[in-house]
């Protein structure tokens, strides 16, 4: 990182395209740092920042965390599951509220942290929720691929996992959604590498970066975008070379698609994208919890008001939605964009309120 | 979610690695990261290492989830 913001925020400033450009930050730890750093009012106004389907809690559909409901209730199992997850509402309950009735639901900071229970405790039936994005997915592998070779029989996943680039042509596939660069999530990349986005680039002209994670990457990306989009082309670039490779985590890839095979997945909002969601291979089957448990049928439905679907795919901005800071709020959240760390509404609702406060922030702590 | 957070490897036991991270010590895993030796900086998410990263590169983000978890 070379500049400094007052430079950075000046060339954006002479270099801004002629016309209004939609820029969408996929990765919800982007979202965060734009409203913490109240970015979105620092860069030109024809620089618009919306937000994507970056969050892996919020894409999770809501029968997903009904039917982890309907296990927790039926059957005597102990529950780990990512704190995001924790207080997203169900159609009826929460796995908070679950908790609070004594059901056996625990946080883990680590899927190791799973598997070191049931190992434990070979009397009891222990599932892990596996959810995340590719950054995260690896790190399931490791856990089933040693819960094999352990023979570790009481042992399960919940699966949810979802791959990112899918979901990106999804959208640029959609009318309603208009995105002419995307801000490529730096953690999912550190895994991927660059190559995954390529075809947007070249068969979409869309252009893509990588960025990292600090108010001075997040200019730089919008920076390079915008030079892109100045000379009518579009690359796929890494700002965040810190951490990412153009070749990924060979090793992490090598991991997930040793246990994973590539399948269809439901994203809430966007509805089922071939090709983005995981499978366990059948020699690690006998690890799924979607096979070995059984729930009962049970209505799902999305909580009446609520828009995070259009969040989402960045058509609405969350203050475009009825409930948002009414009666959506972080202590009484309706939807899942609002409970997660890392969900739009959350963001926007913790931190956009207080503009000023944001710029003098920066001032203090990077100039 | 996707958050991870640079950390030093201090010791290496088979797959498990002592790191410190912002004054503070932990055990991860380290099959992700084959390369990884005692010394190197890497970048953990959720108990794992998932890349290997430049002394300097670490010492730039630490700083920044410094002020970042000082503030949840
Ligand atoms: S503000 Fe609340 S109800 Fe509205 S979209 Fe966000 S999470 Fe849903």
């Amino acid at each position: 990182m070379s500049s400094n913001i007052k430079e950075l925020v000046e060339s954006l400033n002479n270099n801004k395209p002629d016309h209004k450009i939609n820029i969408m930050e996929v990765c919800g730890t982007h979202t965060m740092a734009i409203s913490r750093y109240g970015l979105r009012q620092l860069i030109p106004e024809n620089i618009n920042l919306i937000s994507g389907p970056g969050c892996p809690v919020c894409v999770t559909p809501i029968s997903d965390i009904d039917w982890i409901i309907g296990i927790a209730r039926q059957y005597d199992v102990s529950i780990f599951t990512f704190g995001d997850l924790f207080r997203v509402p169900g159609t009826e309950s929460s796995l908070y509220n679950e908790k609070s009735k004594g059901k056996d639901i625990n946080i883990c900071y680590s899927p190791a942290d799973a598997l070191d229970f049931a190992r434990n405790n070979p009397g009891k039936k222990v599932i892990f929720i596996a959810i995340g994005f590719e950054t995260t997915i690896p790190l399931t592998s490791v856990i089933i691929k040693r819960a094999y070779q352990e023979k570790i029989n009481n042992f399960y996943i919940y699966n949810t996992h979802k791959l990112v680039p899918e979901a990106l042509e999804l959208l640029l596939l959609d009318k309603e959604v208009e995105i002419d660069a995307f801000l490529c999530p730096g953690h999912v990349s550190a895994i991927i590498g660059s190559k995954p986005y390529n075809f947007i680039a070249e068969d979409y002209h869309i252009p893509c970066v990588i960025s990292g994670f600090e108010p001075m990457d997040i200019l730089e990306s919008i920076a390079t975008i915008i030079r892109q989009i100045n000379k009518g082309i579009s690359e796929v670039e890494i700002q965040y070379r810190r951490v990412v490779r153009e070749e990924g985590n060979p090793a992490a890839l090598k991991s997930i698609y040793e246990v994973f095979d590539k399948s269809d997945s439901v994203w809430r909002g966007l509805g089922n994208i071939p090709g983005s969601g995981l499978k366990l291979k059948k020699k690690f089957l006998k690890f799924d919890a979607k096979t070995y448990f059984t729930v009962k049928r049970f209505k799902s439905r999305e909580p009446a008001g609520c828009e995070c679907g259009d969040v989402l795919k960045g058509i609405k901005k969350p203050t475009e939605c009825r409930l948002f800071s009414k009666i959506c709020k972080p202590e009484n959240p309706i939807g899942p964009c609002m409970v997660s760390s890392e969900g739009s509404c959350a963001a926007y609702y913790k931190y956009e309120k207080i503009k000023v406060q944001h710029l003098k922030n920066l001032n203090m702590t990077l100039i | 979610m996707c958050l991870a957070i640079p950390a030093k490897i201090i010791k290496i036991n088979k797959n498990i690695a002592e790191v410190e991270s912002l004054g503070v010590k932990k055990e991860i895993d380290i099959s992700l990261t084959p390369g990884a030796r005692v010394g190197n900086f890497v970048i953990v998410h959720a108990g794992f290492a998932i890349q290997i990263i430049d002394e300097e590169d670490a010492l730039v983000t630490q700083g920044y989830w410094k002020e970042y978890l000082g503030e949840q």
